[in-house]
């Protein structure tokens, strides 16, 4: 919690992780100075995430990392398990499809908000799910 | 148990949600929000989120659901306070929140409960009505 920008790793095990998450991701949006908009766009899609990672994933990890592809700055974060993984990608991500306690637009709806969504996942080994937001100049 | 509080003014109900939300948080809210508004005959409810910087899929959805109930136990729900932001947000996630009464702020909101339901629920008249008579 030091507000350096070097890599942050959160353990996604518990719903008050959830909240841990979020607060990791505004820390530094607020350090690279996101607009206001944009901190709230990236946090929830980390909500969205970190909450398919526990459900869905059995739990895992989220690691965020400050990238640079100038003279562009933004965040990368991705989230891993080793859950049952995501036989039909295509399906997951439609809005309105779930297996589980949320509205159904939790993947598709957070590869809206951010720049760059990517998901991969193996049935039976897990689930990798990396987005980067960038700083809009 | 964590709990938000849940304050009786006159015939309403006011929560004001002061921390982030975990689930288990805004699902505990739902159902002491259902007993109060049995206990007290409570006629409105008034949810601020002015200190909530994220409304994600899983807490619109808990806020539709308190409204849905409380509805159901002829009773309405106002949400105020939500961040330009957190609609924004809410609008490209998806989540328009159908069938929730919203106002810009607690004054506001308190005043759309005390005024009678039915003025909420009829039409206003048409925009090119409007233009015709001026």
């Amino acid at each position: 919690m030091n507000g350096s920008t070097v890599a942050d790793r959160i353990a996604i095990a518990t719903e008050p992780d959830i909240v841990a998450a979020r607060s990791a991701a505004r820390r530094h949006a607020e350090i690279l100075r996101f607009s206001v908009v944009d901190t709230t766009r990236l946090i929830t899609a980390v909500s969205e995430i970190a909450r398919n990672t526990l459900i869905h994933g059995g739990g895992g990890s989220m690691t965020i990392v400050p990238v640079s592809r100038p003279p562009h700055a933004g965040l990368k974060i991705v989230f891993r398990d080793e859950g049952p993984g995501i036989a039909d990608i295509a399906q997951a991500m439609r809005d309105g499809f779930s297996t589980a306690r949320s509205l159904g637009m939790g993947l598709g709806g957070a590869q809206r908000l951010v720049s760059e969504f990517e998901i991969t996942s193996t049935p039976g080994r897990g689930t990798t799910v990396t987005l980067i937001h960038w700083k809009r100049t | 148990m964590e709990r938000i509080p849940i304050l009786k003014i006159g015939h309403n109900l006011l929560v004001s949600i002061q921390v982030d939300m975990h689930d288990q948080l805004a699902l505990n809210l739902q159902d002491d929000l259902a007993n109060a508004i049995a206990r007290h005959h409570a006629r409105g409810v008034i949810i601020d989120i002015t200190a909530l910087d994220i409304v994600d899929s899983f807490i619109g959805r808990t806020l539709a659901a308190i409204a849905k109930v409380a509805r159901i136990m002829d009773c309405r729900t106002v949400i105020v306070g939500m961040r330009p932001a957190v609609a924004i947000t809410l609008v490209e996630l998806g989540m328009t929140l159908p069938g929730i009464q919203t106002a810009l702020d607690l004054e506001k909101g308190m005043q759309l409960l005390a005024a009678p339901a039915e003025r909420h629920r009829a039409p206003r008249p048409a925009a090119d009505e409007r233009l015709h008579r001026r």
